[in-house]
């Protein structure tokens, strides 16, 4: 291999004379050619994270900025005097935005456990235990996640109405306890991955299936979980639609919610508010992908590449 | 033993299928049902057939537009969010110091989304002292009114989304680390360029992923609804009135839920329809190794 190689090496310009090393120019020799290509790595990839991250840097800019510099033109990006009290000021003058933490706190915290719960279990009926139908069953899970969720949402609505629930959390909480297809795919992916001599042994010693699943399986599947933990949490954190259609009075607002209806008031006189409110809204969810970056890669990489 | 377990895989997907049935498959006929009625959610239901459907394709005139603006939206974001996804994804597989910080810079933003990032980008697109206008004019271009502009306010949306390339690129990229290096050092034996190594290697490997990332974008694309509902309404006038944002205006502002339920399937169809094109389609340009994994 390595003959032919060198052999090709010295065909590069077809003509086939093998030229010593001191006479290649400068450009052909491994050091410089490395330090070009990093260069020019860098030149593409440098412009690109500046630009994604502006918007960032500038939300931070104008929530600490006072509102007379805030339609400054052309923008100071470093705000002078910093108004730290912003955020105070943002979070505590126009509505009860603890409150409105407090709930999204909830409703957040129900539908992870509920997913984790409702998740597994069926996960683990789909990896592990053989039945008739299965197959045709796991296809419906795979299936119902092509369904728009707007197609059952009008009916969803009516029941949850009959049941008087509109106007609680019920409606935004409840479901999360019946699965989702989405993670109950990522688990049995995960869980699949897991070497049966395991439960085999286990069985021998006298494990019932959901001592396997309790002892064995989820222990050994933590990050797994913690990956849908995560999922959850954002898509719960960011729900607007959900809210929207079943939150009616402002004390069981949620965040996403409140500051919809907290721009809607304040229009565009109060930027500086709204981002330092919007700021407060993003940072669970940029502390946790710092925390869990590992865990979101993970979960991709299990469900869409061996999907 | 045999019949045990099959009664245990029973009790271990039943929330699963009580789910099924209580929240998507009951549902779903219901909606279906529905979309026959002139139901308002206040009167009684009345039976009329394919009146929804008749008006909305024949009578609805904003229907044709709503159509209109979700492709334009979906297929403009599909396409150059994918372009952006795999680019940033072949140059966050190089092997240069720091690349790590770069991947989390580029992917952090796919996961902020919602209400407070809506907000974030009307600030953005202010046409006077918006950051991107500002930017803009840093070139010598006077940027235009964006969310405020008929002509304008599509792109701005398009623009935006084009922020969250960063989940599609994590996705490619671990496609692009499962392609084993002996067929890029066969193609540099045969005398190949980087070129060819990606139009011969890159491509044909990467496209199963490719075809995946691209059926979900779509799938997605087509029910955008948070950032209309927060930047613009649909408007200016009707130029950002998009599928669901019209359906949800149907349905929970002028209360008509069995139009808005005949929306909603035919939304439902045209998804499916579109899956069902891509899948056809795939066999013409997504490569599948021998099942050999």
């Amino acid at each position: 291999m390595s003959d032919a190689l060198s052999r090709y090496e010295t065909l590069e310009h077809g003509t086939g004379v093998a030229h010593p090393i001191a006479s290649r120019p400068w450009y052909r020799h491994k050091r410089v050619r490395r330090v070009l290509y990093v260069i020019l790595v860098y030149a593409l990839i440098i412009p690109g994270g500046i630009l994604l991250t502006l918007p960032f840097l500038w939300m931070l800019s104008t929530a600490l900025k006072e509102p007379k510099q805030i339609f400054v033109y052309p923008p100071k990006w470093i705000p002078d005097p910093i108004r730290w009290q912003n955020f105070i000021e943002g979070w505590t003058k126009f509505a009860p935005f603890n409150l409105f933490l407090r709930n999204s706190l909830i409703i957040t915290l129900g539908n992870i456990l509920g997913n984790l719960f409702s998740c597994a279990l069926p996960a683990y009926g789909f990896a592990r235990l053989r039945a008739r139908g299965k197959e045709v069953l796991f296809l419906i899970v795979l299936g119902t996640m092509m369904v728009p969720m707007w197609v059952t949402l009008i009916p969803q609505y009516v029941l949850f109405s009959k049941l008087g629930w509109t106007n609680t959390f019920l409606p935004l909480m409840v479901p999360a306890w019946f699965g989702w297809p989405f993670f109950i795919f990522l688990l049995r992916q995960f869980f699949m991955t897991i070497p049966r001599d395991l439960d085999d042994a286990a069985r021998i010693d006298g494990c019932s299936t959901w001592g396997i699943l309790w002892r064995i399986i989820l222990p050994l599947s933590k990050p797994a979980l913690a990956t849908v933990a995560v999922f959850a949490f954002i898509g719960n954190w960011n729900n607007f639609m959900g809210p929207l259609v079943y939150l009616q009075d402002q004390d069981k607002y949620t965040l996403a919610l409140a500051l919809n209806q907290f721009r809607g008031q304040q229009g565009s006189f109060y930027y500086h508010y709204m981002m330092a409110v919007a700021v407060l809204t993003l940072l669970p969810i940029i502390i946790i992908f710092f925390l869990a970056q590992r865990y979101f890669v993970r979960g991709i990489v299990m469900t869409g590449i061996k999907g | 033993m045999r019949q045990r377990e099959e009664i245990e895989f029973y009790i271990a997907i039943s929330p699963w299928l009580i789910g099924l049935l209580l929240f998507t498959g009951g549902p779903l006929v219901a909606s279906l049902v529905m979309s026959f009625t002139n139901w308002t959610g206040l009167t009684t239901r009345a039976w009329i057939g394919l009146g929804n459907y008749q008006k909305l394709f024949f009578e609805d005139r904003l229907f044709w537009i709503v159509l209109k603006n979700t492709f334009y939206y979906g297929f403009a974001s599909v396409f150059l969010g994918t372009v952006g996804a795999l680019m940033a994804a072949i140059l966050m597989n190089q092997k240069v110091p720091g690349i790590e910080i770069f991947r989390t810079l580029y992917y952090m933003p796919s996961v902020t989304s919602g209400v407070a990032i809506a907000i974030l980008w009307i600030w953005l697109f202010n046409p006077q002292v918006g950051l991107i206008n500002y930017l803009l004019s840093l070139v010598g271009i006077q940027g235009p009114g964006w969310l405020g502009s008929q002509k304008w306010a599509m792109p701005a949306l398009i623009l935006m989304s084009l922020w969250g390339i960063g989940g599609n690129m994590i996705i490619l990229l671990a496609g692009l680390q499962g392609i084993p290096e002996y067929l890029y050092e066969a193609v540099r034996i045969d005398g190949g360029n980087k070129w060819h190594e990606f139009l011969h290697v890159t491509l044909p490997m990467l496209s199963p992923v490719l075809f995946y990332v691209i059926v979900i974008s779509i799938i997605q694309s087509f029910q955008i609804f948070t950032n209309v509902y927060v930047m613009t309404r649909g408007g200016p006038g009707t130029a950002t009135l998009v599928y669901v944002m019209y359906l949800y205006q149907n349905a929970f502002e002028y209360l008509k839920m069995g139009y808005a339920s005949a929306m909603a399937w035919i939304l439902f169809v045209i998804i499916l329809g579109l899956t069902w094109l891509q899948f056809k389609s795939s066999k013409y340009w997504v490569y599948y190794e021998f099942e050999g994994r």
